[in-house]
């Protein structure tokens, strides 16, 4: 009788306990990289920053402009000091920050479409499509991306009108800048989108779905890509670090998102002359967008080695 | 190898082509060449319309890349700009080494550009020893000093460099170096062009001027390779024909030198030679805050004014450099690593 309940106990264990699926694994090696927790910390408080920092500023005090108050330095009052016309500039680095994160992240999607598309079809068709669309992307990759960047931002700048969204007035630059961020940014997802197809689209699995009658947008979209995922996850990661940098270049230059929306960028902008004698006007959202980059990296990194399929092997 | 070099340079031909027919495309469609061409005047309709023919922007956009490319020499253009072609072109096109003339400064852009490129080849070249010699002797060091507080210093301040935007290194290195030096009573750097006005350009001032411009280009780098072959460093340093020549006796410092870091540094190549379009990039942030004449300011000019030979002029020279660096990048990996052959 003692036995059969030993066993029984034993085999509940086992049902208690199934085997962790790919993410819990992702999981549990993300959890131990010091590095990428401290960068998800960062990432965290940031985001914090900036959406509940909305609760203590008003947009409209980041758009108050007073110009008895005009450059002064950090004080209670305005912590991080005021700009030229006496905008808050914490108020603006909140708001700001917004924006800036969400350009990042929609940037990558952008480029996560045309890349996932274009390296999907190359990898898959094959031949002369493949020939093409490589050709096209290795033209592209060829060019800094900063120099078309500076083409494509002034190509399409002012053509978009304001936007309404959730009740705010967003300048129409905000989606201009989205878009060029996004279309100059795709290839390196490509190629190994590409890359990944190649290797994929001839495993068994594939066949035998084709076998099955799948149809070839089935083939790539429900058998292979979700395959490709993890090295996407990773590229994508990285990317939207980029993609704020590189609004910040944009903006830097001039040509990015035009006020009243504020970006840690565009906030960047004027300050170049006011150097010498104001630096809290660069210094706070020029912090800000290093911390953040520096936040991604550490988290992309982590994601690396945490969604590596050899690392996989070795985690139990 | 004669046949490999061969076979590259003429996959480069297409290639090249493919990306000056996107740029053609891209900055033609980019904004309205003549809209700076009246200084603060609007320019008069007649007058648009005259300069529009003279300036052939009126014929459709796949003949302005054709006459771009091999010149209108061949063809009768409209050079009064009575809307009749009177007389044969001049232009000899880009593939016989005319990038025609400037819209703004009214000169050959070959001769603008000219003048610009020694000044960016000397921040770059500069930046990219600088980079080299600096990351190898960080990458080293950590490597051989693993867990070293300095080792931890270096990881930090890699991680932090990397993640810097240039412009903003800039605005702080220009901050301590230029205006707190300057208020303690130190000496302190220039933030502006190349050389002091009043001075002339000796090769003192030059490098004086040049410091902050290259410090700011090469950090980033630096942050970014020095971990590179910090890694590659302990990869290697752990396999047996290390152990082999330790063993055997070998001096450490020809162990680490002439056994490790002749296989660790030659991925290194590699990213070096692919470094150029992203030393390119920083050098337009770079030069257009230390107002540094160099190709990288040239271009951000002519962005302004849509100065659409200039701007081709700069971008077809830089995909140019960017196409040779890669494949003399794979032939230098041939001679360094003998194990890869390419024929």
């Amino acid at each position: 009788m003692t036995a059969t309940e030993v066993t029984w106990e034993l085999f509940e264990e086992e049902i208690e306990r199934p085997p962790l699926t790919p993410a819990q694994l992702a999981w549990r090696r993300f959890r131990q990289h010091k590095m990428a927790m401290m960068g998800a910390g960062l990432l965290i408080a940031i985001i914090l920053y900036v959406t509940a920092g909305a609760f203590f500023y008003s947009e409209a005090d980041a758009n108050y402009t007073d110009l008895s108050i005009k450059l002064s330095p950090p004080s209670w009052a305005h912590p991080f000091g005021t700009d030229l016309v006496g905008r808050d500039i914490l108020a603006r680095t909140i708001y700001g920050g917004q924006i800036s994160i969400v350009i990042g992240i929609l940037a990558v999607v952008v480029s996560l479409v045309v890349g996932v598309l274009i390296g999907a079809m190359a990898g898959f068709y094959g031949g002369i499509v493949d020939s093409i669309l490589m050709r096209f992307t290795e033209a592209i990759f060829n060019i800094p991306q900063l120099f078309l960047l500076i083409v494509l931002a002034k190509f399409l700048g002012g053509k978009v009108p304001n936007l309404q969204f959730l009740g705010r007035t967003f300048s129409g630059s905000v989606v201009v800048i989205i878009g060029v961020i996004g279309l100059t940014s795709w290839m390196y997802l490509a190629r190994i989108v590409r890359a990944s197809f190649l290797s994929l689209k001839e495993q068994e699995f594939v066949t035998a779905a084709r076998c099955l009658g799948a149809r070839n947008a089935s083939l790539i979209f429900e058998h292979i890509l979700p395959n490709t995922i993890a090295p996407i996850i990773v590229a994508a990661t990285l990317e939207v670090a980029s993609a704020i940098i590189s609004e910040a270049y944009v903006s830097f230059l001039g040509l990015g998102v035009q006020p009243p929306t504020a970006t840690w960028g565009n906030m960047l902008d004027q300050a170049y002359h006011h150097l010498e004698t104001e630096p809290w006007m660069w210094f706070f959202p020029g912090m800000l967008i290093l911390l953040t980059v520096l936040g991604i990296n550490f988290v992309g990194d982590g994601l690396r080695d945490a969604l590596d399929p050899r690392a996989l092997v070795e985690a139990k | 190898m004669t046949r490999y070099v061969t076979r590259r340079i003429l996959q480069v031909v297409p290639l090249l082509l493919i990306i000056s027919v996107i740029l053609f495309a891209l900055i033609n469609l980019m904004g309205d060449p003549l809209a700076s061409f009246g200084g603060r005047q609007r320019l008069r309709a007649k007058d648009r319309e005259r300069l529009t023919r003279q300036l052939g922007l009126d014929k459709p956009i796949l003949v302005q890349y054709v006459i771009w490319l091999v010149g209108n020499d061949w063809m009768e253009v409209d050079l009064d700009g009575d809307g009749i072609p009177d007389q044969y072109g001049t232009r000899q096109g880009v593939l016989r080494g005319d990038f025609g003339k400037s819209f703004v400064e009214k000169r050959p852009v070959l001769d603008i550009i000219g003048e610009r490129v020694p000044n960016t080849l000397l921040l770059m070249l500069t930046s990219e020893v600088a980079i080299l010699v600096f990351s190898l002797l960080i990458g080293i060091y950590s490597a051989l000093r693993q867990y070293s507080v300095l080792d931890y210093v270096f990881t930090a301040f890699s991680f932090i460099g990397y993640s810097m935007p240039v412009f903003w290194l800039a605005l702080i290195l220009m901050y301590v170096f230029a205006v707190n030096f300057k208020r303690w009573g130190l000496p302190y750097f220039p933030t502006v062009g190349m050389y002091d006005l009043a001075v002339g350009p000796t090769v003192g001032q030059v490098l004086w001027h040049l410091i902050l411009p290259l410090v700011t280009v090469s950090v980033i780098s630096i942050a970014g390779y020095s971990r590179y072959v910090r890694a590659q460093m302990l990869e290697v340093i752990n396999q047996d024909y290390i152990r082999t020549a330790r063993a055997k006796g070998l001096p450490r410092r020809m162990v680490v030198l002439d056994h490790a870091l002749k296989n660790a540094a030659l991925p290194l190549v590699t990213i070096v030679g692919m470094d150029v379009p992203l030393l390119l990039s920083g050098a337009v942030v770079t030069e257009s805050i230390f107002a540094w004449p160099g190709m990288g300011r040239l271009f951000w000019d002519a962005a302004i004014d849509t100065d659409i030979p200039v701007l081709m002029g700069i971008l077809v020279i830089i995909s140019v450099l960017v196409v040779l660096f890669q494949i003399i990048t794979d032939i230098a990996y041939t001679f360094l690593d003998p194990r890869i052959r390419y024929d």
